[in-house]
This record gives C-alpha cells, structure tokens and sequence, in this order.
C-alpha cells in the first residue's frame, strides 16, 4: 500500500519473482441452461509485498477469483476449474493450487494465504470465544499448547489495536462491535503470518469511520509483516487508498489491469471511466447540482452473453461489427497497463478523470 | 475508539446476560415444563435412595400377605400376587427403566449425531447415501421393529437398550443433518475451512456447537419414548424378564388381576405416564425456550 513508485524499487531490490501467478484462470458453473463462466481466462500476478485491487460490479467474478485461490469452490455440482494458480511457497518451491493435494492445500490455507471475509457478523464462530477463535489456527499448523497459542492470541489482539487483549479473549462475537469484529478477524488471519492475505471486501459492512480505521490498519500490518495483499472491492475509493495495482474485471474478464496512478489518470476502458465518473467528488464541476454519472444498463446475465466485449450493450463508444464481432484481447497499452478494449486508442484520447476523493 | 469499545463491551454484556436470561425466564414460566422437571427429579431421587429407605426387599416372597391394598397396614402401596412389596419394586423398576431411557437416549444420540453431522456436512454421495440409509431404517413400524429385534436376541438390559438405541438415532440424525447442512455454508464455517481447518474440526468444533439446542430437546423425547417402548416390550414378555421388575412387566403380570387387585396395574400405569409425559413436558418446554424465532432482537 505504499506509493507505487517506492513499491517498485522495493521490488527492484528484492529482486524476487511473483509470490502468485494465476494463468488463464476459468470457473465454470453449471447452471440450469447449460455452463456458466463466471471467470473466463483470469491471469494475473502477485508480487510480494504489494497491494492488488480487484474491482468489479457484483457478478464480475472477483469474489469467484479469490475462492479459486483459496480452494473453495466445491468440486460439487459440476463446477469446473481449469488454468494454473501457482503460489511460490516459503520454502522456494512452486506449487499449482488447483492440482495440490488436499492437505497441502490445509497446509498452505492460513500459513501462507489466509483471507478475510466482508461480513464480521458472520465469519466468527458465535459460540467461541475471540480467543480461541484466533489460537485456532496457530493450533492447526504449530504443534503447540493451547496455553502457548491463547498467549499469542494475545499479542495478536492488541497488534490489531483491540484494547484490553487480555480480557478480550474470553469475550464473545456478539460482545465486541462490527470494527472490532474486523478487527478480530483480522487476527484470525494473521496468527500464522500469511505471505498473502486476501481481502474480500473487509470494509464494505462497516460505517465509514471504521472502514477508514480498518485500511490503516491493513496498512501498518502491511509494513510491518511485508505481506501482498489481495483487496476486493467495488469502492473505487477505497482502492485509491490502498492499492498498488489494479485489475478491473466485468463479467469474469479482466477489461483493464494498471498500476493505481496510471488507471485513475488515464483510464483506457470505457468501463474503467464510466466507474471513475459514477465515484462522487467534491470538485464536480456543477457543485452540488451536477447529476452523478451511472452506466446505463446492468451487467449482462452470465447464461446470455453478448457477443464481442461484453460491455458493448452499455458502451458510449460502441460500434458495430468492431465491438460485437470477436472478444477482444488484453493489450498491452505500456509495459505495465493493459485493457481489453478494441477502440481503446480511439477512446482515451478523450480522457476525462481526476483521482477522486478517497472515501 | 477506546469510548467506542467500552460501549460495544457493554452493550455486549448486557445483552448476553439478557438472551440467557430471557432463554431461562420462557423456560420457567412454561408450566408444565417446570412440572416436568420437578417430577422427573423426584422420580430420580426417589428410584436412587428410595429403596433403602422402603423396610422390604423387592423378592422378598410373603404368602401370607398377598393383595394386600394400597394404604393399608405395613405395605404402603401394597403387594403383589407374591406378597412381594409393591412400593420396593416400583422403586427397583423405576432404576431399570429411567437406565434403560437414559442410556437409550445417549447412544441414539451419539450415533445420531454423528451419522447427521457427517451427512449433513459432505452432501453429495455420503449424505445421500447415509440419509437414504436412514430413511430405509424409518420404513420400518418402531414397534415391528423392536419387536423382532427382541425375539431374536435374549432379553436382558443391556440388549433391550441397545435394541431401543438402534430404532430411535434415526430422529437425531434428520434433526442434525438439516441444521449441519444449513451451518456448513455460513461464513464461519467456510473462514475456518480457510485457515487450514481439518473437516473433523470444522464438523465436530465449529459447526455442532451450534446445533445443540434441537439436540438437547430430541434428546429428551427419546428418554420419553425409550420408557414407553421398554414398557411395551416387557409387557410383551420380549423385554426385562422376570424376577427382575421394570415398570412394563409389572404392568404385564397384573392384568389378570386386574378386576381383584386393580392398584397391580394402575401403580406401574401411573409411573409409565408421569415419566413419559414429564418427559415430552420438559422436551417441549425445551424446545420452547431454546427456539431463537421465539426471541424479540
């Protein structure tokens, strides 16, 4: 999370590959018409100690994407998963996710990728204690005594910035607010210090206060532990926060993938400028009074895709034959900023957008 | 943040003495469930001191005083055909049953909930092929069932409670499937898979902490059915045999009496039903208090 510019000479110095790389990633669903993609060909990499934002609408297949990290779409009902995911683990060896055997995956889960969930009404255990829920995991991949990992818990507690850890820990989910609930979460997944920690829209249930409480927070442990994180999200301020990179997906393709400076300035997608214009901003040129732009139309129904880019039925900058006709591929505008757009020359030649104003 | 959290702790404290509260307040203004549990203590205590307290042995023969009635003279509730008192053997027979109910009502639970969480938890091949095993065992009539069971094996306790056991896990095991079915896709449950939770863990830690409460309410109309059925079985001469008294095989003996010497038949009568109905009370009652949809949040 810190600015691009000292996140790539960090990595110059590092001189380390990709902690992630997913390839060609593909979700398949099956439907009650017939298989149902819900992520088409997702590639992309994680490089140790930086922030990558996934934006997208619901349905564009972000959440979908950090299951498939994770390992937690079931194999049940005829969903198919193709393409690699390949985590270069602690001990320098590169292993495949979607191949490796289950307790490796058990292994892995926590210790080298752990994730945090939106709703922290939810994802904590009601009838376990704060303590025992973060000494849990500290239980499954060390072999130590419960004392020992409840003393973690501990430390774990007040490095999250819950006040009183001590006492905390015997306290219950509903006893602790909807930040400190985050906040415990947040330890959960920390106990076993991940590489990588995703973030599956952490702060979206929370008041906006907290939400800004929760990013710093992410952001210390960030400094301070040096770990990638994956931040999903469709709060385009949130990511102007945050993130180091980012990768703009629609309807289970990536349509734009940029660091966060390049793609708020010079957005390429069509679909990344109508996202930026909808993001209220205090220097709105007609005060107050200006309407706030909305894309029109909705996300296409994944068992009817339109033809070509799947935005096309929404686009300002549609035309006939060039957007309908094929899928178009992810170019590479500059080294480090792709889109998939076919008229993206012609379309950011007329780029309007400022950085908005962070949440 | 330090003034936000006081806050949120306290709150939080509030309500949680509140909810156990108001669960232990439905509970006891439920009448007949506190009547429940008042009897079922009583019938314990009595059954566990109760028999050396009574001045006679339940085999204890005595020729010259048979039939004696109910309330008249040394026998306080009488005897039997056998001049055996009739007060000590209700007693002894109380102990045999209230075990048999008990321990029924464990094992039908344990192997209940295990085949429940298991199903409930894998879905797919397991669960189907284990609820349709359950529901292949639920075709047969409980009573046809027990019966045969029982024709087949010597009667003793220990079989007659294994045999109640194996036609009343079946209950458990829906009960358990559908709430482990539904708790497996919260967000708990998938977090704690996300840590590296091993399945056992997230099946027997995670996820049935939170099923017990229609565990608990099952688990005490079984101890209600367990009694019936052991009366049943006995009174039909399959179940605990004689000398040795149960409830169900007092009941069997007395019925040629039953025109002389009613108090044979309506004394263990009396013990069948105040169990089994203070039994069903407190299930309901149970059920009652626990249910979150009774809850004003």
């Amino acid at each position: 999370m810190s600015a691009p510019g000292v996140n790539a000479s960090g990595l110059a110095t590092s001189g380390e590959g990709p902690l992630l790389q997913v390839r060609d990633l593909t979700v398949e669903f099956r439907g009650q018409t017939g298989r149902v993609a819900a992520v088409n060909g997702v590639s992309f990499d994680v490089r140790p100690g930086e922030t990558l934002a996934l934006v997208g609408e619901s349905g564009s297949g972000k959440s979908v994407t950090s299951l498939a990290i994770m390992r937690l779409i079931g194999k049940a009902g005829g969903t198919r998963i193709g393409g690699q995911i390949l985590l270069r683990r602690r001990n320098g060896a590169t292993v495949d996710l979607l191949a490796a055997s289950d307790p490796e995956i058990r292994e892995i889960r926590g210790t080298e990728i752990a994730m945090v969930f939106q709703e922290p009404m939810t994802s904590l255990n009601p009838v376990h204690t704060i303590g025992a829920q973060v000494a849990e995991g500290i239980v499954f991949h060390r072999r130590i005594s419960r004392r020992a990992a409840l003393a973690e818990a501990v430390e774990l507690l007040d490095l999250v910035g819950i006040p009183e850890p001590r006492r905390r820990i015997d306290s219950f989910p509903h006893q602790l607010s909807g930040g400190m609930r985050q906040r415990a979460m947040i330890a959960v997944a920390l106990a076993c210090k991940p590489g990588l920690l995703i973030a599956d829209e952490p702060t979206t249930a929370l008041d906006v206060t907290i939400q800004a409480q929760i990013l710093e927070l992410m952001q210390r442990l960030q400094r301070q532990t040096g770990m990638s994180i994956v931040f999903i999200t469709h709060n385009l301020g949130v990511v102007a926060e945050v993130a180091d990179r980012v990768l703009v997906m629609y309807a289970g393709r990536i349509v734009e993938q940029a660091p966060v400076v390049p793609l708020f300035g010079q957005p390429l997608m069509p679909y990344t400028q109508g996202l930026l214009r909808s993001v209220p901003r205090l220097d709105m040129a007609g005060g107050v009074h200006e309407e706030l732009h909305a894309i029109p139309g909705n996300v296409p129904d994944p068992t009817a895709m339109p033809p070509g880019c799947a935005f096309h039925p929404r686009c300002a900058h549609f035309q006939p034959t060039v957007c309908d006709g094929a899928v178009p591929a992810l170019e590479a505008a500059d080294p480090d900023h792709s889109v998939r757009c076919a008229r993206w020359r012609e379309v950011s030649r007329r780029v309007p957008a400022s950085q908005p104003v962070p949440a | 943040m330090t003034a936000d959290t006081a806050i949120a702790a306290h709150g939080g404290q509030t309500l949680r003495r509140s909810t156990r509260y108001r669960t232990l307040r439905r509970f006891t203004r439920h009448r007949l469930a506190m009547f429940g549990l008042v009897v079922i203590l009583l019938l314990v205590l009595a059954c566990a001191v109760g028999p050396s307290l009574v001045p006679f042995d339940q085999f204890q023969l005595n020729m010259r005083a048979r039939f004696r009635e109910p309330f008249a003279g040394a026998h306080l509730l009488g005897t039997d055909e056998l001049g055996r008192d009739m007060l000590a053997r209700l007693l002894m027979a109380g102990r045999i049953s209230l075990t048999i109910g008990f321990c029924a009502m464990v094992i039908a639970v344990t192997v209940g909930t295990v085949v429940g969480t298991v199903a409930g938890f894998y879905g797919g091949a397991i669960g189907t092929v284990l609820m349709r095993f359950v529901d292949a065992v639920l075709c047969f009539p409980t009573i046809f069932l027990l019966l045969t069971l029982a024709a087949l094996v010597s009667p003793g306790i220990v079989t007659i409670t294994l045999i109640i056991a194996l036609t009343a896990w079946m209950e458990v095991a829906r009960v358990v499937q559908g709430q482990i079915r539904a708790l497996r896709e919260r967000d708990f449950a998938v977090a704690a898979e996300a840590m590296g939770a091993p399945d056992r863990w997230i099946m027997f830690k995670e996820l049935l902490p939170n099923a017990v409460a229609p565990i608990v309410v099952a688990a005490t109309l079984i101890i209600a059915r367990a009694i019936l059925l052991e009366s049943y079985v006995s009174y039909l001469g399959y179940g605990i045999q004689p000398p040795v008294a149960s409830w169900g095989n007092m009941l069997e003996k007395a019925q040629q009496y039953l025109t002389t010497a009613p108090w044979l038949a309506l004394l263990p009568g009396l013990m069948i039903t105040l169990a089994v109905s203070s039994f069903n009370f407190l299930g309901d009652g149970l059920r009652d208090a626990l249910d979150p949809r009774s809850e004003l949040s």
